[in-house]
Order: C-alpha cells, then sequence, then structure tokens
C-alpha cells in the first residue's frame, strides 16, 4: 500500500504547491521553512501546542449526532464534528495558536493577516492578544463595508485593521498586501495565513495544525461508534478546515471524502468560487493551483453567499487529491446552503456558519441515497452568529 | 551576439552605463504605449522593459499597481502585448524589449507558445517575477531555445548560495532589487547598494542592473557610478498618471533625458 506523503522538500503535491514568489521574500520563506522543520517534531512545541489546544480553545471538540436531522431526512446518520464550539466560533483558531506560537519562537513581535469576512482576522487578533503581540490586519475595503462586526470585534482585541483598496478590494488583494507587507519588514514580523494557501510551507504548516480536528474524530469514532465514517464532507473555500478532517484519512480508501465549494448562483452562470469544478491549474499567491482565472489569465472575482468561501484559488494539496481522485469536490449554491442553515437551525438547534452550511447541505442531499446504518461526518467549521445580517438580508427582514 | 548583448556591449566601449525604463503595457491606454516605447527611445533609453498587466502584482507597490489597473481596465492581455512590441519592432530594430510580470498570464496562453510567439514579435528578454529558479529549469530552457535570455531577479536578502544558483540560468542581465520590499518605496541605501554589488560581480559574469527606488537624477547618477545599467519604474509611472494626454509624450521623454544626462555625468 502507498503511505501519502506529500508535498516534497520543495513544498509540491504532485504538479501543484511550490514556492511562486518574487526573490524579495525568498529568505523570509526559507526562515520560516527552516524554524517549521525543527518545531514540528520539537515535543516541548508540540507539547505547547496541545495545552494551548485544550485550555484555550476547548478542545477536545465533540462529535454530535444530528438525529433529529438524519431522520427527517431518511438515509444515512449525519455526525457532525463541532468546530463551531470552539473559541472564537470556527477551526480557524486551530491555526493561528499554532503559527502564533510559532512566531513567538521565532522571536517576532508582530503578527499580520489577510481577512475576508473576518473569521480568520478575529482568530489572529485574538491569539496576538492572547501572546501580548502587535497585530495587524489586512482586509479588502468590500469586506469592511460587508462585515462591520468583525472589524469591531479586531478593535476590540486591540488589532489595527487596515482597508486594502486594490483590485476587487476582497481577499486576495487583502492576501496580496499581506505580503507586501511582510517583504518591507520581515525582521519582526509574522506572516499568519489562514488557510491551505500561499507558497510552501504555508499549505503543509496550516494543514498539520488543521489536522487535529481529523486526528481527534478517528479516535471518537473508534470509541463511540466503534468504526469510522463512510463519508467524510467538509466545505472547501481555501481547504483548511476540509484538509485538517481528510488529512488523517487520505490512506484509508475505505472512507469517502467530499469537498464542497460554493457554486453561488450557479455552477453554469459565473457568480460562483467553485475554483476546483471550474476553475483551471495556474500560479496565484505562492503557489500552483487551480484558480478561477479569465482566457488572459487574469484572476477573475468570485461570488459566494459565504465570505468565507468567497477565494479565487483552492490548497494546492486538494488540486492534488482531486486530479488523484482521492477525494471529490462538488458546488452548493447559496440557495441550497441557506436552506441547510435553516434546517440545522430547526432540528438541532444548532446555527452553523454560511460556510459550513455549503457542507451540510450536501450531506442532505447524499445521506438519503445511503443505507440508515451507514455513516457521515460533517465538519462543522463554524458557527452562525456572525452571518445573522446577511440570513436575515436574505430572507428580506430587517433587523 | 543578441540584442541585450549587443546593446551592453557597445555602452561598454562608450564607457556608458544603461538606462532602462518600465512602464506598463496598455498604460494609460493601449493606443498610446508604442508611441511612448518610441519616445523612450528617443530620450536616450538603451533597454525598454514592458510590464504585461496582472490582476493580483503581489510584488508591486501602489503605484505600479494602479498601473496595471489602468491597463486591465482596457482589458490588455499578453496577446495584446506581443502584438504591441511587434507594431515597435517595424520602426526599431535596435532597442531591446524585456516583458516583466507574472507567472499566471504566460501559463494560461501556454509557456512553449508563448516563447515562439515573443520571439516572432521581437521580444528579447523575459523576466516572470513569481518564477524563482528552483521552480523555472524548463522555462529558461524553452525561452533559451527561442533566443530568449530570462532575466532574474536578486535582492538584499538573497544568500550566497541563491546568487550562485540564479548566476547559472540567468541570461542577458541580473536585476537588483535594491532594497527589501516592494516596488515605488523610496529609501535607496547607496552604500549597502555597493557592497552588495562587490559581492554579486564575484560571481556572476553577466551586467548588473540596480532598481527600485531610484526617483531622481542624483540617485540615478550615484548607482550608475556602482552598476552596469539603472532601472527606473515608478517614477515614471508617476508621471504618466499626473500627465494630462497632451503632455504624457513630453513630460516623460524629459523626465527620462533627465536622468540619461544624470547617469552620463557619472561616467566613469
Ligand atoms: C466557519 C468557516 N468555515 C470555513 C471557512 C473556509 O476556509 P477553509 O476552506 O480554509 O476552511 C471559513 C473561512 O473564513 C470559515 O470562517
Amino acid at each position: 500500500m502507498n503511505i501519502y506523503d506529500l508535498p516534497d522538500k520543495q513544498g509540491h503535491f504532485g504538479p501543484y504547491g511550490g514556492v511562486f514568489v518574487a526573490e524579495t521574500l525568498i529568505s523570509a520563506l526559507d526562515e520560516l521553512r527552516e524554524q517549521y522543520d525543527h518545531y514540528r517534531n520539537n515535543a516541548a512545541f508540540q507539547n505547547e501546542f496541545a495545552n494551548e489546544l485544550k485550555h484555550y480553545v476547548g478542545r477536545p471538540s465533540p462529535i454530535y449526532h444530528a438525529r433529529r436531522w438524519s431522520e427527517h431526512l431518511g438515509g444515512a446518520q449525519i455526525l457532525l464534528k463541532r468546530e463551531d464550539l470552539n473559541h472564537t466560533g470556527a477551526h480557524k483558531v486551530n491555526n493561528t495558536v499554532g503559527q502564533a506560537l510559532l512566531a513567538r519562537r521565532m522571536g517576532k513581535s508582530r503578527v499580520i493577516a489577510e481577512t475576508g469576512a473576518g473569521q480568520h482576522g478575529v482568530a489572529t487578533a485574538t491569539v496576538a492578544a492572547r501572546y501580548g503581540m502587535q497585530c495587524v490586519v489586512y482586509m479588502g475595503s468590500e469586506d469592511v463595508r460587508r462585515q462591520a462586526t468583525n472589524v469591531y470585534r479586531m478593535k476590540l482585541l486591540g488589532a489595527e485593521v487596515v482597508q486594502v483598496k486594490s483590485g476587487s478590494r476582497t481577499l486576495k488583494d487583502a492576501l496580496n498586501e499581506a505580503m507586501r507587507d511582510w517583504v518591507t519588514q520581515v525582521e519582526n514580523t509574522f506572516y499568519i495565513i489562514g488557510t491551505v494557501a500561499g507558497p510552501h510551507p504555508y499549505p503543509m504548516m496550516v494543514r498539520d495544525f488543521q489536522t487535529v480536528i481529523g486526528t481527534e474524530a478517528k479516535i471518537q469514532m473508534q470509541e463511540a461508534y466503534g468504526k469510522q465514517p463512510d463519508v467524510l464532507i467538509a466545505c472547501v473555500g481555501g481547504g483548511s478546515n476540509a484538509i485538517g478532517l481528510f488529512y488523517p484519512y487520505i490512506d484509508d480508501q475505505s472512507v469517502r471524502m467530499i469537498g464542497v465549494e460554493a457554486a453561488g448562483k450557479g455552477l453554469e452562470t459565473n457568480k460562483h468560487a467553485a475554483t476546483l469544478s471550474k476553475g483551471k491549474p495556474g500560479v496565484l499567491h505562492g503557489n500552483r493551483t487551480y484558480l478561477i482565472q479569465d482566457e488572459n489569465g487574469q484572476i477573475i472575482e468570485t461570488h459566494s453567499i459565504s465570505a468565507g468561501l468567497d477565494y479565487p484559488g483552492v490548497g494546492p494539496e486538494h488540486a492534488w487529491l482531486k486530479d488523484i481522485h482521492r477525494a471529490e469536490y462538488v458546488g452548493v449554491t447559496d440557495d441550497e446552503a441557506l436552506a441547510a442553515f435553516h434546517a440545522l437551525c430547526r432540528f438541532e438547534g444548532i446555527m452553523p456558519a454560511l460556510e459550513s452550511s455549503h457542507a451540510l447541505a450536501y450531506a442532505a442531499k447524499f445521506a438519503p441515497t445511503l443505507a440508515k446504518n451507514q455513516l457521515i461526518l460533517v465538519n462543522l467549521s463554524g458557527r452562525g452568529d456572525k452571518d445573522m445580517a446577511t440570513v436575515a438580508q436574505m430572507s428580506g427582514i430587517a433587523l | 551576439m543578441n540584442r541585450i548583448a549587443q546593446t551592453f556591449s557597445v555602452l561598454q566601449s562608450n564607457h556608458k552605463k544603461a538606462l532602462i525604463p518600465f512602464i506598463t503595457a496598455g498604460d494609460p491606454a493601449p493606443a498610446l504605449t508604442v508611441e511612448l516605447m518610441h519616445s523612450l527611445v528617443n530620450a536616450g533609453s538603451d533597454i525598454i522593459e514592458l510590464g504585461v498587466p496582472f490582476s493580483d502584482p503581489m510584488a508591486d507597490g501602489p503605484t505600479i499597481q494602479r498601473s496595471s489597473e489602468r491597463a486591465l481596465k482596457h482589458r490588455v492581455g499578453l496577446h495584446d502585448v506581443l502584438s504591441m512590441v511587434s507594431e515597435f519592432r517595424k520602426e526599431n530594430m535596435r532597442t531591446p524589449v524585456v516583458l516583466m510580470g507574472y507567472a499566471n498570464p504566460v501559463e494560461a496562453m501556454g509557456y512553449k507558445y508563448f516563447a515562439a510567439q515573443a520571439e516572432k514579435a521581437g521580444i528579447d528578454g523575459v523576466l516572470t517575477v513569481d518564477y524563482p529558479p528552483e521552480e523555472c529549469e524548463e522555462w529558461v530552457r524553452c525561452l533559451e531555445q527561442h533566443g530568449l535570455d530570462t532575466i532574474f531577479l536578486l535582492s538584499p536578502t538573497s544568500t550566497q548560495s541563491r546568487i550562485a544558483q540564479v548566476a547559472k540560468l540567468a541570461k542577458g542581465y541580473i536585476y537588483y532589487v535594491s532594497l527589501k520590499g516592494v516596488t515605488g518605496a523610496s529609501h535607496l541605501d547607496l552604500k549597502s547598494v555597493a557592497l552588495r554589488l562587490e559581492e554579486l560581480r564575484a560571481v556572476i559574469s553577466i551586467p548588473i542592473g540596480v532598481g527600485f527606488g531610484i526617483r531622481d537624477g542624483k540617485t540615478a547618477g550615484a548607482v550608475a557610478k556602482l552598476a552596469d545599467a539603472v532601472v527606473i519604474g515608478s517614477r515614471i509611472i508617476e508621471e504618466i498618471e499626473h500627465s494630462p494626454q497632451n503632455k504624457l509624450l513630453s513630460n516623460v521623454a524629459e523626465l527620462v533625458a533627465r536622468m540619461r544626462e544624470a547617469i552620463d555625468a557619472q561616467r566613469s
């Protein structure tokens, strides 16, 4: 049996990943790679990380059987990995704790981050406060307007929020701007990327920090059900919550893995963010991966009801898992996600993030095609409090 | 000898340094680019770096980002840039043209097809900002087969082993980025540039150009004393940005002529 062991030393997952950056960034990435290679296998570091996840984040997150909803759907049993119960309300904090601890060991006093919806920005501002670091968050001016509450949360936590007014003024432009900050102030600054994107070692490092999701799930499933799930389902923006759940299962071919992208107003329209379904391979943000682009190779704006999935790229490891057919990637529309959001509220008393609602929507479609004794594990990547304004607006309700 | 080598060889025998302006193709409007290129040459430029607009210019500061956005408003793509160079070549067979841009537009076109078309259009070198040497050996070979030089960047933070690695692949000239950061920043430290160039010269045999942060004749002159070529980008883009249409060509030409004068005054 082949043991999955990627990326290679240069950060490649097959033809994807790698280091596609200007020379000015190379030494910063070299330093990061060397330091991370060291701490990746350092027991003291890993213990500190585990300890923080337990006492600060509140891990392990439970697996919950959505019994009433499963019965209503009339097929496989749907189980939820409750990342929504983490401190700050999403899986994002697993990664920011890991990177902040690394930043501290590297002697960096300032952390920066990009954010779209503001979830990763909040998770970064949170750990920066926790460890006493200066924090600057880059956010597209379009997103600042759309996500005013999260901007205020970041400020309450002591972060400076910088509005990015270039390009499409959204997440991808915030990432560009954070990279520009990093090259200019690399001596004292650590760039905390929020998903499994960017140049090597980021896709590997963020995956490693998020793998706690799947590692816990394997143990919890064995304990509670005496077996592993038949299917894993997770939403894919950049792909960090999905890879966090999938990674420990990659060598276990009996477990199907399904990533759900945002199909927005429909895959046949040009208003979606379904990078793996509709994109083509190319180079952006330091790695080779699938991208939503026009015929000239310009990156084009994406659309999704959920800001966290609204990204024109995708982590290179997902690109590879797609090509080798180890994982499947499907699309779920805004309307389908919204229906799943309401269903989970009503059947289980859990308000999911709109990102996670995409995974739930696919589970709802898929469950009836399976037998009642089969198990689907859905990564409930975050809670929906942040999305109330969007949901109200979509339903034509003024708050 | 190709046009780039020829240009440096003539300059050297005249004890002169190269002036390399950067403009973005299609900024402020596609119809102006070829005319602008001719006027850059007439004002004393030796090589032209022509930027290929890209939606996500991660290594560029606000000035060049804006110029890329202006060009993209006109939907200028790599095909258009190649046509502009073909057009330029109808009147000028002497001045080297180097395309500078990001990997994705080239990959979207297909890099083999691109190399063939670039050769046909009369392009001399290509600098792909986000193709570091370890990711692009095939690319370098492909460009070489079409007689195109691969230009690489080196920076203040490049290690000795990287410098050696780049030295092996680089053709035409090396572009030394004179400060940490992005294009358009403005604090070039001459002393550290001088020290660094000495180190580079020990390993690199092709000409070395210096750019990033050269904004006035004084700095251009001082850099010309140290390097083989002076690259001026953001300052020219600013002139394009601030000039009314009817003054654009003459303002840019005046700026370039001033830089030329300052560089020649430093003749070593
Ligand atoms: C709750 C939640 N889920 C998912 C995502 C998408 O990111 P990723 O694909 O990296 O998990 C986000 C991003 O903001 C998020 O907030």
